[in-house]
């Protein structure tokens, strides 16, 4: 758990650069938020407080992550206490929860707040680099942004800034630390960049190349940070191939198909609801064969 | 030239370097305790409580009368079942009333108590006798190869391992199933563990004389020695013994639980034991380097399995010991033997930290199995708390037999049988690696040995 806090810290200090005390108090809001909610939920359950294990403090920061720095107040807030409350409490608690909670956080917040959480609530920044994130501005406009900016993550996205190059590095910290699975990242971010490069083969592109897929939006960052909660992920390796495959190609398939111009959250929310199913589909043989039925 | 020079540094490097199977993990060996101490003879403690169901299989019957007197080596108990093994007099001494004991893994057997008599066979002799050189390695070749089966049986041989399967039995020749290597297992791959090491080291000609009377009787034409590449010592003793009389030694890679049949086995030779299955299903038979010393001496000296090497370490014994004990000697006169618990003892474990079982009551006799005893500290057993499974899968990746112990074992404790078969419970060893890696401090092995315990159909 403190590993994944630890490897989001390039994400943070990234975004906290960028757009200073908008970004920093929207964070510690969303953090302050979800382990106040899981201290108070664990209370009201009559349970012993787990705020000591981080998980409720890394569904903070993630779920902080996720929201463009000037989000009111009150979303972030709300969308906190639903990603304990029902995202995690609801089932029963850590390790008991099927959906990724701050990913249901997230989605209850699109769904409330329509309106202030569209393309044209983006004001521009402190530092003021865009209006629009870039996906959703090409998707609008066809405006192709720039690859460099695009990947080191300096520009404005649907998901706070979730710079591709600071996610990289986080993230190959956590594979290497063992504390994500790597399968589940390189099956995402293999896939969905597949079907992008189909796209462009197929000419239908508009410029907007796989490179710029996968370093805009919150591609690289959902494949190592989000896609790889081990909770609402499968357990075996063949399972985690399965999982990050579906989700790197409904990203696109959201991204290309529907008016939603990024795909992250649905597709991970989806994938996780079919986990039960992958696991039951991947049970791993045993070496040496499974044990002959036993004839009384 | 060139190309021969090749060859052979190819073949020469895959006998280096053999590929571990895949999973396990590399708890600290903890081996420093213990490695360096010879192997001591035990003092002949005053009574011995001698279990009647120290193997798999059927339990034996006492033939002691009461007071009888009984000499070192002859039969006490036996049984009638294909699947057991005789039990002998480990003393001179004279017979008591039978009673019950529980041994360490919680079974409860009938016992044969034997007072000890006044003269006993010199510690330097029993030694010599029954791991002692110079062995006829010449005259094996004729011996007959159900002779040698027959030994077995009345020898009273098992597995000293630890699952103690009879030796007779695996040893049988089966025209259907026709063996080529046998397979002598010196890894050792538990913690702590060195009674394997030491006799290694001090019994090679016991050990590669055992060997090759066991190939003899299962018609194996190859034997291989396996030991793991953290013994140097014991390669360098041993190769030259085995070179001399044909036999070689494979080194494997360290790491748990490279002992257990079916990791070994694949990791040796290649071939992987189906499940349900035994080693002879893929023509290999293994033993255990103690089984191999005791098939010498009941085969060559007709000294049947009265006393086996026991290592009791861990930092919670005063002065680890190497001990020759005789099978019913209580683990409180080994422990006195070796200078007592000290006293921030915090437990005290009958095998191995990884598969051994926690002792309640040291007035446990000493079995046919029982490798070591280890004494933990406070600092040793560190306790924290069992959280949830955030199903992080670490147990999965260690799992050397590919299973997924979460979900067995979680089935297992809301006893739920149906996933719990569909994830393979039987299957499951026991080696713990699971339990040892698990962050959450969740006790798989031990979940998953009750679900098999108490989920008889499953």
């Amino acid at each position: 758990m403190f590993d994944v806090i630890g490897a989001l810290m390039p994400v943070v200090l990234i975004e906290v650069a960028t757009f200073r005390h908008a970004s920093a108090f929207k964070l510690l809001l969303a953090v302050a938020t979800c382990m106040g909610a899981e201290g108070m939920f664990q209370a009201m359950r009559g349970r012993r407080a787990t705020l000591g294990d981080g998980s409720a403090l890394l569904t903070g920061l993630i779920l902080g992550l996720s929201f463009p720095a000037n989000t009111a107040w009150h979303i972030v807030f709300v969308a906190s206490l639903v990603a304990i409350g029902l995202g995690k409490m609801a089932y029963g608690g850590l390790g008991q929860n099927i959906f990724n909670p701050a990913m249901v956080g997230r989605a209850f917040a699109i769904v409330a707040f329509p309106a202030a959480l569209g393309a044209a609530a983006y004001v521009p920044a402190v530092d003021g680099v865009t209006m629009a994130t870039p996906l959703s501005a090409f998707k609008a406009e066809g405006m192709v942004a720039p690859l460099t900016l695009l990947f080191a993550g300096i520009g404005e996205s649907a998901y706070g800034t979730s710079s591709a190059l600071a996610s990289v590095v986080g993230g190959l910290y956590l594979c290497f630390r063992r504390a994500a699975s790597w399968e589940i990242p390189a099956s995402m971010i293999g896939t969905a960049a597949l079907f992008a490069l189909v796209i462009q083969l197929l000419g239908v592109s508009g410029g907007w190349t796989v490179l710029h897929e996968l370093s805009g939006g919150a591609l690289v960052f959902g494949a190592f940070f989000i896609a790889t909660d081990p909770v609402s992920s499968p357990l075996t390796p063949r399972g985690k191939w399965i999982f990050g495959a579906g989700i790197g190609a409904l990203v696109i398939v959201i991204r290309k198909l529907t008016g939603y111009p990024e795909g992250v959250m649905f597709a991970v929310l989806i994938m996780n609801a079919v986990v039960p199913l992958i696991n039951r589909w991947t049970i791993p043989t045993p070496l040496g064969g499974p044990m002959p039925v036993r004839t009384a | 030239m060139a190309l021969g020079g090749c060859v052979m540094i190819a073949a020469l490097t895959a006998s280096l370097s053999l590929r571990p199977f895949a999973g396990g993990v590399h708890p600290p060996e903890r081996k420093h305790f213990a490695e360096d101490m010879p192997i001591e003879v035990l003092p002949t403690p005053a009574l011995l409580t001698v279990p009647l169901h120290q193997h798999a299989g059927a339990p034996c019957v006492s033939k002691l009368k009461l007071r009888q007197e009984v000499k070192w080596g002859e039969v006490i108990a036996d049984a009638e079942a294909f699947v057991s093994a005789p039990i002998h007099a480990p003393v001179n001494g004279i017979a008591q009333i039978g009673g019950v004991t529980t041994l360490p893994n919680g079974r409860h057997v009938k016992t044969a108590p034997i007072k000890s008599g006044p003269t006993q066979v010199d510690p330097a002799e029993l030694k010599q006798t029954l791991l002692g050189g110079p062995w006829p390695f010449a005259d094996i070749g004729a011996i007959d190869p159900a002779a040698i089966v027959a030994k077995c049986r009345a020898g009273g041989l098992v597995g000293e391992g630890g699952a103690a399967f009879p030796t007779h039995v695996k040893l049988a020749r089966n025209e259907k199933r026709p063996v080529d290597t046998l397979l002598v297992n010196g890894c050792e791959c538990e913690p702590y563990l060195t009674s394997d090491y030491r006799l290694m080291l001090e019994a090679p000609g016991a050990i590669v004389a055992g060997a090759l009377l066991a190939a003899r009787a299962c018609g194996a034409t190859r034997v291989v020695m396996a030991i793991e590449d953290n013994k140097p010592h014991a390669i360098d003793v041993v190769r030259p013994v085995a070179a001399e009389h044909g036999a070689t030694v494979a080194v494997a890679p360290t790491k748990y639980p490279m002992g257990g049949e079916k990791q070994l086995i694949p990791t040796v030779l290649g071939r992987v034991v189906p499940n349900g299955g035994l080693p002879l299903d893929v023509g290999v038979v293994v033993i255990n380097v103690g089984t191999a010393t005791a098939l010498a001496a009941a085969a060559l000296r007709d000294r049947p399995l009265t006393h086996r090497v026991v290592s009791v370490t861990g930092a919670g014994i005063a002065q680890p010991k190497n001990i020759l004990a005789p099978i019913g000697a209580s683990i409180a006169d080994l422990i006195k033997f070796c200078g007592g618990l000290k006293p921030d003892t915090a437990r005290v474990i009958a095998g191995g930290p990884m598969m051994g079982f926690a002792l309640n009551s040291l007035d446990v006799p000493v079995t046919k199995g029982t490798s070591g005893i280890v004494a933990l500290t406070r600092e040793d057993v560190r306790r924290s708390e069992e959280t949830s499974c955030v199903r992080c899968g670490r147990c999965v990746d260690v799992c050397p037999l590919r299973l997924v112990p979460t979900k067995i074992a979680l089935a297992s404790r809301h006893r739920d049988w149906e996933t719990a078969r569909a994830y393979h419970l039987r299957v499951c060893c026991e080696c713990g690696c699971c339990a040892y890696v698990c962050p959450a401090s969740i006790p798989l092995v031990q979940l998953i040995r009750m679900g098999k315990a108490i989920g008889k159909d499953v």
